[in-house]
């Protein structure tokens, strides 16, 4: 689907989304007459530092203006701006600070829905669609860690042999099967039907209230040790004192 | 330090801490020489045998720890939990159980609210092998993290290893309440290489050391804000950093957020027409920038404090 189609479906009541340099600011309309926030990443535009701080800043606003107005995130984006001077200014802090930003809402009462409608990457992933307290994705996503060709520069394996291996785990090849698998995704949308009823259906719903990614990924067979290690560790601390 | 004799081998065992260097020490030498001596209790230790279960497919070796150590130890007799990477696995990469290891800390410090966490950062990222669990693990370790800071816990980072602190791991650090870096500890989202495989050489020299040391290595970051305190590479100076630093840890707030959104902005202002790291720290005023690569630890703390005060209420 375009980001065209996608706001069509999603806000049919209306919306005032504004597509700029690949980044998406605005606010739409639910079946429910409540309004939502909406920020994102079009056109598979990296995330610089100016990105990130322009992205953080309307999270901001939208926790300034009060209330409990939810925020959609939309991605399509490329991966971190890989750049001297996105390095020299100190891209992790800006990547960081809007993970931070979009978790502190979520903690203030704004319900974070990340929707992955492209491709994503890396440092952006985790800084945008991973932040968010519910990722949603509509089929086609294209998410990845690094793509296979780089994958196999870095672990000096063939392209074939890790296609080969991808078959028998979810756990490293790009694609929104595999990262469903280990848990990131909660629901993949139904493209074919309003995805205005699937985003109030998902924000109906009670959020929950401990990151339960680790046991998605369990229970999908993606991540096998991830939640019992941690239920652990989390045990013997608590166990400790 | 005490040694030990061996009952059957007449060989004194090496002590367990052999060198002062951070850079140099082991993960776990890094954890012993930081707390109160054999405070440490180790969760989900090397004994227990918690491997990667993805490595074998790609014919890697496993490290009984997967290269990530947690517990509980104390400093000055306060508890303190720890998780310490190791550089030397895998480059200190976020696996599965790497990462799952950091989450469960994090989990419990948020529920305790009692004890500060330090993260001894030594890390190239996410463990490509298992990409995938590596990237979601960083993300839930960055909703623990916060979470624990919510609920008052102060969570320091310290970042001084072999691997520095890259990708991922940049991005937890830039979470942390506060920083102590080293001239070794480069802190960097996408690495040397990375960059100049994706833009080409003209873009970043991977090869040329001094240009990688100036853009992520330790200096420059605590000139631009982006660490509190430059720690000299021995083990005491980052045991020093992380007693001062556990005491100036509030709680984030959105008031903390949007002074971190200006300071950021402030700082694009600022050098963002800057083409390297000596124009930076030329604008920020210092007289003979290209000295400051080689100027000693304590020639450099005292520059770096009269350039720019660390900040300890934006981020």
């Amino acid at each position: 689907m375009t980001l065209d189609e996608i706001l069509a479906s999603l806000f049919p009541a209306g919306h005032d989304v504004v597509r700029e340099r690949g980044l998406i600011a605005g606010q739409g309309r639910l079946p429910d007459g409540g309004a939502i926030a909406v920020i994102g990443v079009e056109g598979q535009t990296p995330v610089g530092v100016e990105e990130a701080a322009q992205l953080a800043g309307n999270v901001i606003e939208v926790i300034k203006s009060g209330g409990n107005e939810p925020i959609l995130v939309l991605i399509d984006s490329g991966s971190q701006r890989m750049s001297k001077r996105d390095e020299l200014l100190g891209i992790n802090e800006f990547l960081a600070h809007l993970a931070k930003c979009l978790i502190l809402a979520d903690k203030l009462g704004h319900r974070t829905v990340g929707l992955l409608y492209g491709h994503t990457a890396a440092g952006a992933f985790i800084a945008t669609a991973l932040a968010t307290r519910t990722l949603l994705a509509l089929p086609g996503a294209e998410p990845a860690v690094m793509d296979l060709p780089s994958m196999s520069r870095v672990t000096k394996l063939s392209i074939d042999v890790l296609e080969e291996k991808a078959k028998s785990t979810p756990v490293f090849a790009p694609g929104l099967d595999n990262l469903f698998q280990t848990g990131a995704v909660a629901v993949t949308l139904d493209p074919a039907s309003s995805l205005a009823d699937q985003l109030q259906a998902q924000l109906s719903r009670p959020a929950e209230r401990d990151d339960n990614r680790d046991q998605l990924g369990a229970e999908r067979n993606g991540r096998p040790k991830a939640a019992d290690i941690a239920r652990r560790v989390y045990e013997l601390a608590r166990a400790s004192v | 330090m005490s040694t030990v004799t061996l009952d059957n081998a007449k060989v004194e065992r090496q002590p367990l801490v052999s060198t002062d260097s951070w850079y140099e020490a082991s993960a776990r030498q890094r954890v012993e020489g930081l707390l109160d001596a054999n405070s440490f209790v180790e969760f989900i230790g090397p004994e227990m045998r918690e491997i990667s279960p993805h490595l074998a497919l790609f014919d890697l070796p496993e490290q009984f720890d997967d290269g990530m150590v947690v517990g509980l130890g104390r400093i000055d007799g306060a508890p303190v939990l720890v998780a310490a990477q190791e550089g030397r696995f895998m480059g200190g990469a976020f696996g599965e159980v790497h990462g799952a290891k950091l989450k469960g800390l994090l989990r419990a410090a948020r529920d305790m609210a009692s004890m500060p966490v330090l993260i001894l950062f030594d890390t190239g990222g996410v463990r490509l092998q298992e990409a995938n669990a590596g990237e979601l693990a960083i993300a839930e370790i960055m909703r623990a993290l916060m979470e624990a800071r919510f609920a008052g816990v102060p969570v320091v980072g310290l970042v001084g290893g072999r691997s520095g602190c890259y990708g991922g791991g940049g991005l937890i650090a830039g979470s942390c309440s506060a920083l102590a870096v080293s001239e070794q500890g480069r802190i960097s989202v996408s690495g040397p290489e990375v960059i100049e495989t994706n833009r080409g050489v003209e873009e970043f020299d991977s090869k040329d050391r001094a240009l990688v040391w100036r853009t992520m290595g330790g200096k420059h970051r605590r000139l631009i804000g982006g660490a509190e305190v430059f720690a000299d590479d021995t083990i005491e100076s980052f045991r020093n950093a992380a007693r001062y630093l556990i005491e100036l840890a509030p709680a984030p707030t959105l008031d903390t957020l949007e002074a971190e959104q200006a300071r950021l902005a402030q700082r694009i202002h600022d050098f963002g027409d800057c083409a390297d790291a000596l124009d930076i720290w030329r604008s920020l005023g210092a007289s003979e920038p290209e000295t400051i690569p080689a100027l000693s630890y304590e020639a450099f703390v005292a520059l770096a404090d009269r350039l720019q005060e660390p900040r300890h209420d934006a981020r």
